[in-house]
This record gives structure tokens, C-alpha cells and sequence, in this order.
């Protein structure tokens, strides 16, 4: 089944901004990274996927449905965590998670033992009891999550869930959302201007810009085949560049680095027969897989 | 030492299988918490002060109320003057409830929250309406059954029961329109900002400042002007109401009521009508406009 699916999708505010524009794409279930600058039209997309929304042109459908028409039985489905604060201080986490089980439509025995589970899921323990007034950022982020768990939906729609979050926080947040995606079998969709988080942990990347499509894709599809080798020397980058480049290596140049596509086993050999020719100071040589960013950098100068 | 008696297991994430409640339910849980949160249930002791402040002196003079009627046998006051008498009480109840209800879930971002769950965007000002309905009518009915069940116990037979039930019951359907003209007013006025500071301010402003309208129409030289002055202010307009359908219930010997309706009693039941009416209009209206934010 198609977890989401749009077709010529466009979105005009009421002021002429264009939020979304022709907008056509489908990814399967499975964690699913939606990336794009500040005002891109992730938060645009999210709102029509919730039916907050009603699109001006085109089509949308969330896990089969029509969020404007069944707009009750995709949110039943559907757990939401917004980008900014939203939790009210003076409540624990708690009672609001449980609230906000039972506004799901869960029975109220039920909504508290799920609220307690969904809590310790993201981790939070004893601490639950306490006003949310009093929690760290990382605290706060985590409660928001397990509100948008309570009700065991089928897909969740996770905006920004790394902001404000230390680098040790990050990478608590997107452990998490890694194991929501694998081992709890629910689908996720992860909104975030940081490339770079994001395509560690998804499986599709869709990639907006200015309210249209960039590019969306399997990570592994983006990824494939683009292995690099990056040479570093103290000096002499000019020469062995020249050298390479004679050896019918394509090399690219970032900063001090060589990138070298990596053909086969062989490459290598070239690559330490043309420094060892020179006779120049190796700094360093290694592998690296090639990072969505410079596909899409590379796909946007081919455009210019 | 004792072996251990159990040992906790990670099971892992369950699904849900169970059922999934109708609107129905999610309204009435919605609405329950509402009522909760007007008298500080499930909040922090600070919240929970002024309310009961509030029901404790309602209750009080309730009880002093019908301790002197059952003493010296001398009737202070009707069961529908129990409303009037206590509408000071209910302006600065209203102007701490309605924003503790709807401006503390603006202030605090929660609302994206809300609509983005099953719930109808206009489910969620209405829940929190008929919240503070129920709490205002709790706040002037429960006094009201205390002071009956004062006066049924010192009564002489059946007969003068049943003649109190009839003093009772249009004194709490007078509760009960209060409790809808304050409650809808004091909603609309607190749901226009998350301040909660301001929304008290604005609630008592648009109840005490309306005061002063009435007060000069009720002066101009002209008798229809008079007549129609307690329209102005919801407290009089409510006191108009109330006179026009229960006049004999509201003024005794002991306090001659200095609104004169004349002719005009039906226009202050449409004006009351339309009030509540245009209050519940708006606040759909905001919050249709909210919930797309």
C-alpha cells in the first residue's frame, strides 16, 4: 500500500503565496525523510496530510484515505508532533498524554496504560508525574513524541523533532525515531531542514524546494554506486590532481580533498602509485559514502 | 534477603487493537476535563484556591441564609435572589475560569494538539462551553439545594414542601440563565488571547464597564429609554429576564428591584436570546479560523 501519495498537489494561501506547487509523489511505508529549507512547504504538507488543510488544486491521499474527506479516519491513524511548544506547563506528562489519548477516541483505563507505556517507550520514566513546566528541552521533545504514540497510530508526521536539542540529544531523538520505524512497525515521516540527520535514519528521502518536487527516492537508490575515495596530501594537491586526472580518474576537488569516484579494488592502486610517484606526504585516504547533499548540489548546478 | 518476587520484562511495543470511541465520547471527555479545570481538579493547589474560595462563600451564606430563615423564621432572600445577589461572585468566577479553560491552551500552543485528532474543530469550543455552563449552574444551583433542603426539613407537612420545589425549580432555571449569558460572554471575551491577565480583564470590563450605560440611559427623559436601559449590561439584562418571567419570585417586601421594564419584558428575552446566540456564532467563528492555523 502507498503510505502517501499526491498528485499535482498545490497549496495557495489566501495572501497568493504559493506554499506548494504542483507537487507529485509517492512513498511506501517506511521511515520517510522529508527535507527542505525554512519555508520549503513541509509544514504546508503536513497540515493537508492532517486535513487542516484543503489543497487548491491537486490530490492527496494518506494510508488510501482523503484526509478532506475522512478527515476523522486518517487522523484516528495518524499521531502528530508539531514543530514549536505545545505542552502546557502546569500539567504532568502524564495527565496530558492520557488527555490526549482519550481526544483519540481511547477508552479511559485504556488511554492511562497506554499514556504510561508511550511515555516509557520515549523514555521517560518517574519523572512523568511532574509538571512539564520543570523538564529540559530534550525532556519536552520526548513527552511531544509519546503524545503523538498514544494511540498507536499507523503513521506519524514528526516535525522538526530534533530542534533545539544538543548534538547528544539529536542523536537520542533519531535512535528513537529509527526504532519507532523498525522494531514498532509503525510508518514515520521525519520533517527537517538538516539533510544530513535526516539521511541517516530514512529509508525514502523527498526533498521540496520552494514548494516543488527536488527529488524523492530510496536512500539506497541516492546512495548507490557513489562511493568516493577522499585523498588528502600536506602538499602538492595541484600536481597529484593534474597526475589523476592523467590517469583518466575524474577527480573533484572539495577544499584541500580529492574526491575520487571509487570504480573497483584498483583505484586504490592508482591513486597510491601517483602519490608515491610524486613522492608526496599522504595525509590521509579513505573511503566515504557519497552524502545525499552533494547529489542534490550537483543536481541543481546541472539545472543552472 | 528475600528472592525477588517478580521480575519486569521488556515486552516490547504493543499495538492497539481495542476499540476507538465515537465523537460522543471524545466530546464528553473533553467537556469533563473542562469542568474539572474551573474548579482546579487535577491541577496544582494554586489553581484550585480561588474557585473553591468562591464555592465556600457561596456555600456559606447559603447556610446563613437558611440557619436565620429556620431561627427567627424571616426570609432573607428568595432562591432566585440567590442569583442576583451573587453576581459579583460569578463576574470574577467567569473572569478566572473562562480563561483558565480557553486562553491557557493558546498561551501554551496545545491546540495543534487537539485538532489534529479526530475531534471536530467546532467540538472543542463547545465542550469547553457547556464546561463552564455546568460549573456556573453547580455554583448557584448547589447553594440553592442546600437552602431547600434547610427549608423542607423545618417545613410543616407535604404541602409546604412542595410549595419550596416550587420556589426551587424556577430559581435554578434562573441559575441556569445566568450561568449560559456569563458563561458564553465570558468564553468569547477569554478565547481573542492566550493572556490570561488580559482575558480576566477583559471579562470583568465587559460586565462592570457595560454598568455605567445603563446607568445613564435609565436617566434620559425619556420613559422607553429607561425601560430598555438594563439591556446595556448582561447582569441587568439577565435581572430583566428575570423580572419579566418571575417578578413576584424576585421582588418581596424586602427589596423593591429599581428596574422597570414596562412593556419591554419580551424584548429583554430576544435581546438575552441573541446575545447568546451571536457569543456562540463568534467563538465557532474563532475557532474555525484557529484550528487551521
Amino acid at each position: 500500500m502507498t503510505l502517501i501519495a499526491t498528485e499535482s498537489l498545490t497549496k495557495v494561501y489566501g495572501g497568493g503565496v504559493t506554499a506548494l506547487s504542483d507537487l507529485t509523489v509517492a512513498v511506501e511505508p517506511g521511515i520517510v525523510g522529508l527535507v527542505g529549507a525554512n519555508g520549503a512547504g513541509k509544514s504546508t504538507l503536513i497540515k493537508l496530510l492532517l486535513g487542516l488543510l484543503t489543497p487548491t488544486r491537486g490530490r492527496i491521499q494518506v494510508l488510501g484515505l482523503d484526509p478532506t474527506a475522512d478527515t476523522a479516519a486518517v487522523r484516528a491513524r495518524v499521531g502528530y508532533m508539531p514543530e514549536h511548544d505545545c505542552l502546557p506547563p502546569d500539567l504532568s506528562a502524564a495527565e496530558l498524554v492520557t488527555h490526549l489519548g482519550r481526544i483519540s477516541g481511547l477508552p479511559r483505563t485504556v488511554a492511562r496504560e497506554r499514556a504510561s507505556e508511550a511515555l516509557r517507550h520515549v523514555g521517560l520514566h518517574e519523572e512523568r508525574h511532574r509538571p512539564v513546566g520543570g523538564y529540559s528541552t530534550g525532556m519536552k521533545q520526548r513527552v511531544k513524541l509519546a503524545q503523538a504514540l498514544v494511540h498507536d497510530p499507523d503513521l506519524l508526521l514528526l516535525d522538526e523533532p530534533t530542534n533545539g536539542l544538543d548534538p547528544a540529544g539529536r542523536d537520542a531523538m533519531l535512535a528513537l525515531v529509527q526504532r519507532i520505524g523498525t522494531e514498532f512497525g509503525i510508518s514515520v515521516l521525519v520533517c527537517s531542514h538538516l539533510l544530513g540527520e535526516v539521511e541517516r535514519i530514512c529509508d525514502t528521502l523527498v526533498a521540496i524546494e520552494g514548494g516543488r518536487l527536488l527529488r524523492a527516492d530510496h536512500i539506497a537508490a541516492m546512495t548507490s554506486a557513489t562511493d568516493v575515495l577522499a585523498v588528502e596530501v600536506s602538499e602538492g594537491t595541484e600536481a597529484l590532481a593534474t597526475r589523476l586526472a592523467a590517469l583518466d580518474l575524474p577527480v573533484g576537488r572539495e577544499g584541500r580533498l580529492l574526491l575520487v569516484p571509487l570504480a573497483d579494488e584498483r583505484t586504490y592502486d592508482l591513486i597510491l602509485g601517483a602519490v608515491a610517484e610524486l613522492d608526496l606526504p599522504l595525509h590521509r585516504l579513505d573511503q566515504r559514502r557519497h552524502r545525499v547533499a552533494e547529489l542534490f548540489a550537483r543536481r541543481e548546478n546541472s539545472h543552472a | 534477603m528475600p528472592e525477588p518476587t517478580g521480575v519486569i520484562h521488556d515486552i516490547g511495543y504493543q499495538r492497539y487493537t481495542g476499540p476507538r470511541l465515537g465523537r460522543r465520547h471524545v466530546f464528553g471527555a473533553l467537556y469533563l476535563h473542562g469542568v474539572r479545570t474551573t474548579f482546579g481538579l487535577g491541577r496544582s493547589a494554586k489553581a484550585k484556591i480561588f474557585p473553591w474560595l468562591v464555592v465556600g462563600i457561596v456555600l456559606l451564606v447559603a447556610a446563613a441564609v437558611t440557619a436565620i430563615r429556620s431561627q427567627i423564621g424571616e426570609v432573607i432572600m428568595t432562591y432566585a435572589q440567590f442569583a442576583d445577589a451573587m453576581s459579583w461572585l460569578v463576574i470574577f468566577f467567569v473572569a478566572v475560569a473562562a480563561p483558565e479553560l480557553v486562553s491557557r491552551d493558546m498561551r501554551s500552543g496545545v491546540l495543534p494538539l487537539y485538532f489534529s485528532r479526530p475531534l471536530p474543530h467546532a467540538d472543542y469550543p463547545l465542550a469547553k462551553l457547556l464546561a463552564l455552563v455546568t460549573a456556573l449552574f453547580l455554583l448557584l444551583g448547589a447553594p440553592q439545594l442546600l437552602m431547600f433542603l434547610g427549608g423542607a426539613f423545618t417545613a410543616d407537612g407535604m404541602g409546604a414542601v412542595w410549595d419550596e420545589l416550587l420556589d426551587l425549580l424556577p430559581g435554578l432555571l434562573y441559575a441556569g440563565l445566568w450561568a449560559v449569558v456569563f458563561a458564553s460572554v465570558g468564553l468569547l471575551v477569554a478565547s481573542m488571547t492566550g493572556k490570561r491577565a488580559f482575558a480576566a480583564g477583559g471579562i470583568v470590563a465587559v460586565f462592570l464597564m457595560t454598568t455605567p450605560i445603563v446607568g445613564i440611559l435609565s436617566v434620559l427623559p425619556s420613559q422607553a429609554a429607561n425601560q430598555l436601559a438594563g439591556i446595556a449590561s448582561p447582569p441587568t439584562l439577565v435581572q430583566g429576564v428575570g423580572l419579566w418571567t418571575m417578578r413576584d419570585l424576585l421582588i418581596t417586601e424586602s427589596n423593591t428591584a429599581d428596574l422597570d421594564l414596562g412593556a419591554f419584558g419580551p424584548v429583554y428575552a430576544l435581546a438575552a436570546a441573541a446575545l447568546v446566540a451571536g457569543c456562540v456564532a463568534l467563538l465557532l467563528a474563532r475557532y474555525k479560523k484557529v484550528a487551521a492555523r
